[in-house]
C-alpha cells in the first residue's frame, strides 16, 4: 500500500494523542490548572492534528460529516463517532481540571474508554481488510492499542508503566512483522485463485491492462526493497522501543524524557511507514505485483 | 443516516440526435452511431444495421471522440519557413496554399508529369486519387499496399481471382476448422473478431499458425508457434500428407481449376488456336475446350504435344509435393514444429473437409450449363495476412496456402473461404499496368494492374523502369500495388530519375511507415551542392501533427473523419460481405472548427485550377466543385459511379444515372447501401451463372467472366521462361537465377536472401496492437493509456541465454542498425523470435505530446533496424529488401542479435525533438458535453 | 445504505468468456466513453498527453499460463466490478455512498454522498474501484444502470455498453437469479467460476474458463486410416488417381 504521509501522520499522532488522553482520563498524572492545560494541549494537538491530517486523504473533505452515518457497519464511521465522543468528553473533563480544578473521575473514565475505543476503531479499519492479509489479524489492534498506551504513558510521564508497555509493544510489533511477512502466502489468495487459471498451470502476469500508472497502482502497489525494509525495521524498533526504554531507565531527566518521547514518535512513524509500505493488497496479484 | 437507496434516473436522455456515418479510426470501415448533444459529439457506438460490424465497435472506434478533439489536429495550411525538419512554419490562407501548389504542379503537368510522384498512405479513396494522378499524367502513383500486403493480394488474384485481406472471409456460419496464418489484427478487424466469436459459440476449432501467441492466436484452440518465414514449408508438407493419403477433392479440381490442363513443353498450358484452354474429357478421351457442357475433365490424362508427352497440371503438382522433401520429417526442424503435430494437422484437415462434409439444399447452375441439386460444404476455412506476406518468399507462400485450400475444395464452398464482391475477378478482369506519361495529357491508362507476362512491364526502350518506385520492372514484375517504401530512396538517389515534387497523403513516411527511418529523414533533408534539396518540393496532407509534417514544404491540413465526405466505393475497397455488395460514405456530422479542408476536395480544387483533363469540361469549366459533388456525379463508365446505391431516380442499384439526392439517401440509410446476392448465387461464385449475371447487373463487370483457378500460373511461367532466355523481353543477367526460382508456376518455398546476415540469427517481428492504429493512436488520450510504451518480448530461452530479466535493457542489432530497449519475457513465443508492438515509439515534439510522454522516452520502433535494401553483397549491387515477385516490403525478414545492455533512461536511438505547429495538449481532461 | 440487503430480487451481472476474449480492449473504451458522458462525474484523465493516468471502470489484463506439459497459453482477462453478494466495499463505507441495490443487486456509489475516503477500494479484492482524481469521488462499474432500464433506448440496446460493443461476443449480461437466463445457463454449461472465492465476497459475475488447448495431436491419430498412404498400392499414385476418378 502507498505509505501516504497523511495516514502515517494521522495514525501516529492520533494514536499518541488518544493514548495520552487515556492516561489523563484515568488521572495519571493527576494534574490541574495550567499544567493540565499543557498536557491537554499536547494531547489535543496530536489527536486533532492527526484527525485533520486524515482528511487530507479525502477526495471531498468538505463532506466529511457524512462519515458519521454508517456506524452500524463501518469502522471508519465508528471511529468518527468515537473520536468525537472522546474529544468532547475529554474537553469537558479537561475543562473541569483546568478551569475548575475539579476532577470528574467518572467523566474521565468515560473519556479514557472513548479514547481507547477510538484507537481500537482506527486499528479495526485496517484489521477488517481481508484484502490486506498483513493487517487482517488481532495483532493489528494489539499493536495499535499497545503503542498508543505506551506512547501515552510516555507522554504522561508514567515512566515505570511506560517501560513495561513499551516492552510489550515491542513484542507485539515483532510478532506483527513476523506474521506479516508470510501473511499473503498464508492467506490462500494468490494469482491462481485471483485468475481462476491455476488448474491449467503456472500463472504469470503478462501484459498489464495499461502501460502507465493509475489510481490502483499508485494507491495499492508499493514495492519496498527487502534490505531497505530490514534496515528500517531495526531503526524503527530502536527509536520506538529500545532507545526510549534505555532513556527511561537512566536517572530521570527532563531532557531524556523529551528525547524518549521524540524518539518514540519518530520510531512509531517509521513503523507506520512500514505498516503501509509493506502491506500487500491482493489486487496487486492481478498486476503480477505484490 | 442514509438508510434508503437514492432514487436514480435510469432513463436519462442519451443524446439529442444520432448521426450515422462510417468509422475511420482504422481501415475496417465499421458503421457508427455518433450521438450528438448540443451539436457536439458526445458518444460513439456501433451501428447495429451495418453490414461490417453489426453494432460492435473496437476500442479505437469508441475512442473516436478523443481523436476528433485531439490537440494534435492541424489548424491551418502551413508553409515551411525554417529548414526541413525544424518544424518552423508560417500559417497561410487556403488561397495561398492552393496557389502555391498550383504554381508548383501546373508546369509539371504541362511539361514533365512524371516529375510529380504522388503516393497515398492509409486513405480509402484510391479510385479517386489514382484518377487524379492518371489525369495529371504521372506514372508515379500508388497507395501503400506495396509495403502492406501486396503479396497476399497478388497471390490471391493470380491463383484464384480473389484474395484474403478484407476481400474475402471464412464462412463463419458453417466452418468447423479455421486455420489462421500470420494474423494479429488484420484489416477486417471487427469481422474477424465477430467471426471467431461465432466459431467459438458453435464449438468449432481454430488453429493459429503464428510465432507469437497473443490475441486471435491466444484464443486459438491449437497454436503452431512456427519459425518466421517457413509457412511455405509447413503448408507444402500438409499438401504432401493430403496428397499421399488421397485426401483431395478431385471432382472440384477437375471442374473448377486448371488441374486437368495439359502442360505443354514450353511450360505453358495447352490451348486451341483461339487461345482457349483445352482439357481431356474423361468420358471419351477427347481434347475439348474447358467450358464444354457436360465435360468430365481428366486429371490423369497425358497427351503428346509438339513431340513430347505432356501431363496435366495435377500430375505435375502431385509429383512435386509427393516428394519426400516435403514430408513432415523433412521440414520439422526448419519450421520449428514437430512432424507429429504437422501430421496431426493434416489429419484434422482431411477429417473435417471430408468426414464433416455437408450439403446445402440449394440448386445452382454452373457456367457450363450444368445444374447442381445441392451445394457441397467443406467446412475448412483459412485466412492469412502479413505474417505470411511480409516476407520475401511471401508471394509463393500465399500461393501455397491457396493451393492447399483449393486441393481441399474449400474455396467458395460452404464452410470454406468466400469472396466478397467485386471479387471473384480473375487476372484477366483487371487492367495491365500503365506508365506512359504524356505532358498535358492523361496517362495512357490506369497505373496499377496485373501483368500477364514480360511484355506488360513498365520499362522504357533502354530497359529502365518507367516508375520512380521501379514497380513492374524485372526486380519485381508483379508489383501490383507499387512500392511506396522505395519512393523516397529512389527519388533521393535519382534512380531511375530525379523528380521535382513529392506529394504524399496520410502516410507518416518520416517515421513508422518507413524502413530505415533515420536514413529516410536524411534523404528528405539531403541537399545538392547548390544548397537546394535533392527532393526539391514536398507537399503533404495530414490531419494531425505527425512526424512527417516537419519534412514537408507545404502542408494541406485535412479534416477529421467526422468532418468530411468520404466514399468507400466498389471501385476500390468497398465494405462488401460474402453475401452482399455494400458501399458506404462518410459525411460531415460536425463542421470543422479549424481552417481545414477535406483533402479530396482540395484535390478537386487543384485539378480545377490546373485544368486537369477528366476534371474540367472541354471549355475549362470544372465538372465538380468538391468531393461530394464528384462522389455523386462522376461516372467511370456510363451509369457506373463511385457509389452504387440510389442511382437514377433513386430506385436503381449499381447502374443508373447520377442522382442529386444520392448522398441524402445514404445518410438516411445510415451511411451505407447493401445489395444482397441471391441464395442460388451465394457460393461457387466464379463458376456460378447466377452470380455472374447478378454481378453484371450490378455493374461489377460488363459480361459474365467465369474462369478456372490457376494452380499452374501462366503469367509466372512467362516470366520464368524469359529468365530461361526465351522471348523478346529479357531480364538483366544478374536477375535471371532469382527470377527462375521465384517465378515458379507452382508454389515453391525458398530461403529468403540471407546476404550479410551472418551472426544475426534471431527473428524480430512487430504486431499490430488491437487498440492502436499505427501512429495515430498515440494522440488519443484514452488509447495511449493502454499502450504508452512497448517492451521487446523475448522468449524464455533467449532470456536465460542472455541473463535477462523483466525490465532489463537489451541492445538489439541488425546488419543495418542498433537499438537499446527494455525487455519482457514471454513463454508463448517461438524460441528464436523476439517482437514488439508496432508504431508505439514516437518522436519528441510530434503529436502534441508532452515532454514526459512515455512513447517518446521508452517507446521504440523496430524500423531503425530494417533497411529498404539488403546488405551489400560485394557485386556492387544492393538488392531490395522485398519479395522478388511483387516488391512487397519484407518487414518480417528482419534478423537481429541481442545482448544485455546497462539500464537506460530512454530507448536508443534518441532523436532530437521536431518543432510542432500545434501547442501541447491540456494537463487534465474532464470530458463531458454538459446537458 | 451501507448495510447489504439480505437478498436482492434479481442478481444482474456479467459472464465473461475467457475462451473467447481476444483482449481487444473494446469493452474498456466503450465503458470509458459511456461513463464519461453519463452516470455521475466524467471519468477524468490526468496529464492525458504526457505521463497519463486516468479513471477506467473496466480493465483487460493478460496472463501467461505454463501447463506442466506442452506449450504456454495466453489468456486475456477483462475485469470490472463483480457486483459481489457479500460486497465488503459496501459495508466499509462510512457515508452510505456505496450501496447494493435491493431490486437487482447492482453495487453503486452515490457520488453526492461520497467523501472519497478510498476505503471501499481498499476493501475490494479485485481492484474494481478507482477514485477519480478530478472529481474526488469513487468510481466503479455501474453495470450501466442508466442503459439497462433506459426506455429512451431501443429494447435491444438496454444492455451494458461493454456487452453491446464486444466484437467477439465474450461478454454476456443477464440475471443470475433466474436459472434459465443466458448467464445462468452459460455458467452451468461451461463451469463458470468465481474469482478469489476465498475472499468470501460471493461475486455475481462469473468467468468461463478457457477450453482445453493444443489437443489436435491428441484428438487425431496420425496413423489412422485418415492419412493412410494411397501411393503404396500397385500403380502408385497414378494408379490410385485413375481408380478414384472412375468412382467420381
Ligand atoms: N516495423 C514495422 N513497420 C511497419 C509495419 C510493420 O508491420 N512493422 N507495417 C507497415 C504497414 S503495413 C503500413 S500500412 C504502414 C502504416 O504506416 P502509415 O501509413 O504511416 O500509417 P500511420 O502511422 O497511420 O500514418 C498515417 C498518417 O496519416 C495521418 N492521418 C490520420 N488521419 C488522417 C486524415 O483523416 N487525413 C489525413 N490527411 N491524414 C490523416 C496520420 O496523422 C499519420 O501521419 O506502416 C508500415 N510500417
Ligand atoms: N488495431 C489495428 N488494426 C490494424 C492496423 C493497426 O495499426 N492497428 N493496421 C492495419 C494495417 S495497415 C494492416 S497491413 C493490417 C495488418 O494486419 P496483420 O496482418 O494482422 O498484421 P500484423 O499486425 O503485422 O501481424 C502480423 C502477424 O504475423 C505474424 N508473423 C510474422 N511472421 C510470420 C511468419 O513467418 N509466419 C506466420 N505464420 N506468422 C508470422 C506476427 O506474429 C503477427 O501476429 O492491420 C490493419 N489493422
Ligand atoms: S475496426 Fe474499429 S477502428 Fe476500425 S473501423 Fe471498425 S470500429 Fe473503427
Ligand atoms: S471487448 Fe470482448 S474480446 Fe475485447 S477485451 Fe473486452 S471482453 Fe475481450
Ligand atoms: S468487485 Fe469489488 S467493488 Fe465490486 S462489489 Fe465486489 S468488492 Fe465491491
Ligand atoms: S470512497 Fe466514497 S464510496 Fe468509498 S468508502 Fe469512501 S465514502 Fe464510501
Ligand atoms: S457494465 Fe457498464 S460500467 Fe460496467 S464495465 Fe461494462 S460498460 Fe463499464
Ligand atoms: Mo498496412
Amino acid at each position: 500500500m502507498h505509505p501516504a504521509p497523511s495516514v502515517i501522520i494521522f495514525t501516529t499522532c492520533s494514536g499518541l494523542g488518544f493514548g495520552l488522553l487515556i492516561w489523563l482520563g484515568l488521572g495519571y498524572p493527576a494534574v490541574t490548572g495550567w499544567v493540565a492545560f499543557a498536557f491537554f494541549t499536547i494531547a489535543y494537538v496530536l489527536a486533532v492534528g492527526g484527525l485533520l491530517a486524515s482528511t487530507f486523504h479525502l477526495g471531498r473533505p468538505e463532506r466529511a460529516p457524512k462519515a458519521f452515518t454508517q456506524w452500524r457497519t463501518s469502522w471508519l464511521s465508528r471511529e468518527a463517532w468515537c473520536s468525537l465522543a472522546a474529544l468532547l468528553t475529554m474537553a469537558l473533563y479537561g475543562g473541569g481540571l483546568v478551569f475548575l480544578d475539579t476532577r470528574w473521575s467518572g467523566l474521565g473514565l468515560l473519556g479514557a474508554a472513548a479514547s481507547l475505543a477510538t484507537v481500537l476503531t482506527t486499528s479495526m479499519i485496517y484489521t477488517q481488510l481481508r484484502t490486506v492479509p498483513r493487517w487482517h489479524t488481532p495483532l493489528t489492534p494489539a499493536l495499535f492499542l499497545s503503542l498508543s498506551l505506551a506512547g501515552g504513558a510516555l507522554l504522561a510521564g508514567q515512566t515505570v508503566i511506560a517501560i513495561w508497555l513499551l516492552a510489550f509493544s515491542g513484542i507485539v510489533q515483532i510478532a506483527h512483522w513476523m506474521r506479516g511477512d508470510g501473511a499473503l502466502n498464508a492467506s490462500g489468495t494468490n494469482i491462481a485463485s485471483a485468475t481462476g487459471l491455476g488448474n491449467i498451470g503456472t500463472v504469470r502476469a503478462f501484459e498489464p491492462p495499461h502501460t502507465g500508472t493509475n489510481y490502483l497502482l499508485s494507491e495499492f502497489v508499493y514495492v519496498v526493497g527487502r534490505k531497505h525494509a530490514a534496515k528500517l525495521r531495526v531503526i524503527s524498533f530502536a527509536l520506538m522501543i529500545a532507545l526510549p526504554i534505555a532513556l527511561l531507565l537512566l536517572p530521570f531527566n527532563h531532557l531524556f524524557a523529551a528525547l524518549a518521547v521524540l524518539s518514540h514518535l519518530v520510531g512509531v512513524a517509521a513503523s507506520r511507514w512500514l505498516f503501509f509500505a509493506q502491506a500487500e493488497h491482493v489486487l496487486g496479484l492481478y498486476y503480477g505485483k505484490r | 443516516m442514509t438508510t434508503h437507496q437514492p432514487v436514480l434516473d435510469t432513463s436519462p436522455k442519451v443524446s439529442d440526435e444520432i448521426r450515422r456515418t462510417t468509422c475511420y479510426m482504422c481501415a475496417c470501415r465499421c458503421g457508427i452511431n455518433v450521438h450528438m448533444k448540443q451539436g457536439k459529439v458526445a458518444y460513439i457506438e456501433g451501428n447495429r444495421d451495418h453490414p461490417v460490424n453489426k453494432g460492435v465497435l473496437c476500442a479505437k472506434g469508441s475512442a473516436g471522440i478523443m481523436q476528433h478533439n485531439a490537440p494534435s489536429r492541424l489548424r491551418k495550411p502551413l508553409k515551411r519557413v525554417g529548414p526541413r525538419g525544424s518544424g518552423e512554419y508560417r500559417e497561410i490562407s487556403w488561397d495561398e496554399a492552393i496557389s502555391t501548389a498550383v504554381g508548383w504542379l501546373a508546369p509539371l503537368h504541362e511539361t514533365a508529369p512524371h516529375k510529380l510522384a504522388f503516393f497515398t498512405g492509409r486513405d480509402q479513396s484510391q479510385s479517386f486519387t489514382s484518377y487524379w494522378a492518371q489525369n495529371f499524367g504521372t506514372p508515379n502513383y500508388a497507395a501503400h499496399g506495396g509495403f502492406c500486403s501486396v503479396n497476399m493480394a497478388t497471390a490471391g488474384i493470380y491463383t484464384m481471382g480473389g484474395a484474403f485481406w478484407e476481400f474475402g472471409q471464412p464462412d463463419w456460419e458453417h466452418t468447423k476448422l479455421l486455420l489462421l496464418f500470420g494474423v494479429a489484427e488484420d484489416h477486417d478487424s471487427n469481422p474477424i473478431k465477430m467471426g471467431l466469436g461465432r466459431i467459438k459459440e458453435r464449438g468449432a476449432r481454430v488453429v493459429g499458425v503464428n510465432p507469437i501467441r497473443t490475441g486471435y492466436n491466444a484464443v486459438a484452440d491449437d497454436w503452431y508457434g512456427i519459425t518466421p518465414g517457413t509457412d511455405g514449408l509447413l503448408v507444402m508438407s500438409l499438401i504432401h500428407c493430403l496428397l499421399k493419403a488421397g485426401k483431395v477433392d478431385l471432382d472440384y479440381l477437375a471442374r473448377w481449376t486448371n488441374a486437368p490442363a495439359l502442360v505443354a513443353p514450353d511450360g505453358l498450358l495447352h490451348r486451341d488456336e483461339n487461345d482457349k484452354l483445352l482439357v481431356v474429357d474423361r468420358a471419351d478421351g477427347v481434347l475439348k475446350p474447358f467450358d464444354t457442357k457436360g465435360i468430365r475433365p481428366d486429371l490423369a490424362a497425358t497427351r503428346d504435344i509438339d513431340g513430347a508427352t505432356c501431363r496435366t497440371v495435377f500430375q505435375h503438382l502431385s509429383e512435386r509435393y509427393l516428394s519426400s522433401d516435403h514430408a513432415p520429417e523433412a521440414v520439422a526442424e526448419r519450421t520449428g514444429l514437430s512432424a507429429k503435430r504437422i501430421r496431426a494437422l493434416a489429419g484434422e484437415l482431411a477429417r473435417v473437409a471430408f468426414d464433416e462434409a455437408f450439403e446445402i439444399n440449394q440448386p445452382w447452375t454452373d457456367f457450363r450449363g450444368e445444374t447442381h441439386a445441392t451445394m457441397t460444404g467443406r467446412p475448412v476455412a483459412m485466412h492469412a495476412m502479413r505474417g505470411v506476406s511480409a516476407h520475401a518468399n511471401g508471394f509463393q507462400t500465399c500461393r501455397a496456402i491457396h493451393l492447399l485450400q483449393i486441393l481441399l475444395g474449400t474455396v467458395e464452398a460452404p464452410g470454406g473461404f468466400r469472396f466478397k464482391p467485386p471479387y471473384p475477378k480473375p487476372v484477366e478482369g483487371h487492367p495491365t499496368p500503365h506508365g506512359q506519361g504524356r505532358p498535358g495529357r492523361p496517362l495512357d491508362g490506369p497505373h496499377l494492374g496485373f501483368p500477364r507476362g514480360p511484355e506488360d512491364l513498365l520499362l522504357d526502350d533502354a530497359g529502365n523502369p518507367k516508375r520512380i518506385d521501379k514497380a513492374f520492372s524485372w526486380e519485381n514484375p508483379l508489383s501490383a500495388h507499387g512500392l511506396m517504401h522505395m519512393v523516397i530512396s529512389n527519388a533521393h538517389a535519382g534512380d531511375p530519375y530525379r523528380i521535382d515534387t513529392l506529394m504524399m497523403y496520410m502516410a507518416n513516411m518520416a517515421w513508422n511507415s518507413s524502413m530505415n527511418t533515420r536514413g529516410v529523414i536524411d534523404m528528405l533533408t539531403a541537399r545538392n551542392d547548390d544548397g537546394g534539396y535533392v527532393i526539391p518540393r514536398i507537399i503533404y496532407s495530414d490531419a494531425y501533427s505527425s512526424e512527417m509534417v516537419a519534412y514537408a514544404d507545404l502542408i494541406l491540413p485535412d479534416t477529421t473523419y467526422l468532418e468530411r465526405h468520404d466514399c468507400i466505393s466498389l471501385l476500390d475497397r468497398p465494405i462488401c460481405e460474402a453475401d452482399a455488395a455494400a458501399d458506404a460514405i462518410r459525411w460531415p456530422v460536425v463542421e470543422p472548427d479549424r481552417d481545414v479542408r477535406g483533402f479530396q476536395s482540395v484535390l478537386v480544387q487543384l485539378a480545377n485550377r490546373i485544368g486537369l483533363p477528366g476534371f474540367v469540361e472541354s471549355d475549362g469549366t470544372p465538372k465538380w466543385t468538391d468531393y461530394a459533388d464528384y462522389m455523386v456525379n462522376h461516372e467511370r463508365r456510363p451509369g457506373v459511379g463511385p457509389l452504387m446505391g440510389w442511382r437514377g431516380e433513386g430506385d436503381s442499384t449499381g447502374r443508373g444515372a447520377p442522382n442529386p439526392q444520392q448522398l441524402n439517401r445514404y445518410i438516411e440509410n445510415g451511411g451505407f447501401c447493401t445489395h444482397h446476392i441471391p441464395d442460388t448465387a451465394q457460393y461457387y461464385k466464379p463458376w456460378n451463372a447466377g452470380y455472374q449475371d447478378w454481378a453484371v447487373n450490378l455493374g461489377l463487370y460488363d459480361s459474365p467472366q467465369p474462369y478456372l483457378f490457376s494452380l499452374w500460373s501462366e503469367p509466372l511461367r512467362r516470366f520464368q521462361r524469359a529468365a530461361e532466355g526465351h522471348g523478346p523481353h529479357q531480364p538483366p543477367d544478374h536477375l535471371r537465377e532469382r527470377l527462375k526460382s521465384a517465378m515458379d508456376p507452382l508454389p515453391v518455398w525458398y530461403e529468403t536472401d540471407q546476404t550479410g546476415n551472418d551472426g544475426f540469427t534471431v527473428n524480430a517481428l512487430t504486431q499490430r496492437p488491437m487498440a492502436m492504429y499505427h501512429s495515430w493512436g498515440s494522440q488519443n488520450a484514452w488509447l495511449r493509456q493502454l499502450h504508452g510504451h512497448n517492451p521487446l518480448y523475448v522468449p524464455t530461452k533467449l532470456m536465460r541465454q542472455h541473463g535477462l530479466q523483466d525490465g532489463d535493457w537489451a541492445r538489439v542489432t541488425s546488419p543495418h542498425g542498433e537499438i537499446t530497449v527494455p525487455v519482457m519475457e514471454m513463454a508463448a513465443l517461438n524460441d528464436n523470435t523476439v517482437w514488439t508492438w508496432n508504431a508505439i515509439g514516437k518522436r519528441k515534439g510530434a503529436w502534441a505530446l508532452h515532454d514526459n510522454a512515455p512513447e517518446t522516452a521508452k517507446g521504440f520502433l523496430l524500423n531503425h533496424l530494417i533497411h529498404e535494401l539488403l546488405p551489400p553483397r560485394g557485386d556492387g549491387l544492393r538488392w531490395a529488401n522485398s519479395d522478388p515477385v511483387t516488391g512487397q516490403a519484407a518487414w518480417f525478414d528482419l534478423k537481429v542479435r541481442i545482448e544485455k545492455a546497462p539500464p537506460q533512461t530512454e530507448s536508443q536511438p534518441v532523436f532530437p525533438p521536431t518543432g510542432s505547429p500545434v501547442p501541447d495538449g491540456p494537463s487534465e481532461l474532464v470530458w463531458k458535453v454538459a446537458d | 445504505m451501507t448495510q447489504l440487503p439480505e437478498k436482492t430480487d434479481r442478481k444482474l451481472g456479467l459472464v465473461i468468456d475467457l475462451d473467447t476474449c481476444v483482449g481487444c480492449h473494446a469493452c474498456v473504451i466503450s465503458c470509458k466513453g459511456w461513463n464519461t458522458e453519463n452516470y455521475g462525474a466524467p471519468l477524468s484523465d490526468q496529464d492525458p498527453y504526457g505521463d497519463a493516468s486516468g479513471t477506467f471502470l473496466n480493465r483487460v489484463h493478460s496472463y501467461e499460463v505454463q501447463p506442466e506439459q506442452g506449450v504456454a497459453q495466453l489468456i486475456h482477462f477483462p475485469k470490472s466490478c463483480l457486483h459481489c453478494q457479500d460486497a465488503p466495499c459496501v459495508t466499509v463505507c462510512p457515508t452510505g455512498a456505496s450501496y447494493k441495490r435491493v431490486e437487482d443487486g447492482i453495487v453503486l456509489v452515490n457520488e453526492s454522498d461520497c467523501i472519497g475516503c478510498g476505503l471501499c477500494a481498499w476493501a475490494c479484492p479485485y481492484g474494481a474501484r478507482e477514485l477519480d482524481q478530478a472529481a474526488g469521488v469513487m468510481k466503479k462499474c455501474t453495470l450501466c444502470v442508466d442503459r439497462i432500464y433506459n426506455d429512451t433506448l431501443p429494447q435491444e440496446d438496454r444492455v451494458p455498453a461493454c456487452v453491446r460493443t464486444c466484437p467477439a461476443g465474450a461478454r454476456h449480461f443477464g440475471d443470475f437469479a433466474d436459472p434459465d437466463s443466458n448467464v445462468s445457463r452459460l455458467t452451468a454449461e461451461r463451469g463458470g467460476m468465481d474469482l478469489m472465492p476465498e475472499q468470501g465476497t460471493a461475486p455475481v459475475n462469473k468467468y468461463l474458463p478457457p477450453r482445453p488447448k493444443d489437443q489436435i495431436a491428441k484428438d487425431i491419430d496420425v496413423l489412422a486410416p485418415l492419412l493412410a498412404p494411397v501411393d503404396e498400392n500397385p500403380g502408385g499414385f497414378l494408379g490410385w488417381l485413375d481408380k478414384a476418378l472412375e468412382k467420381l
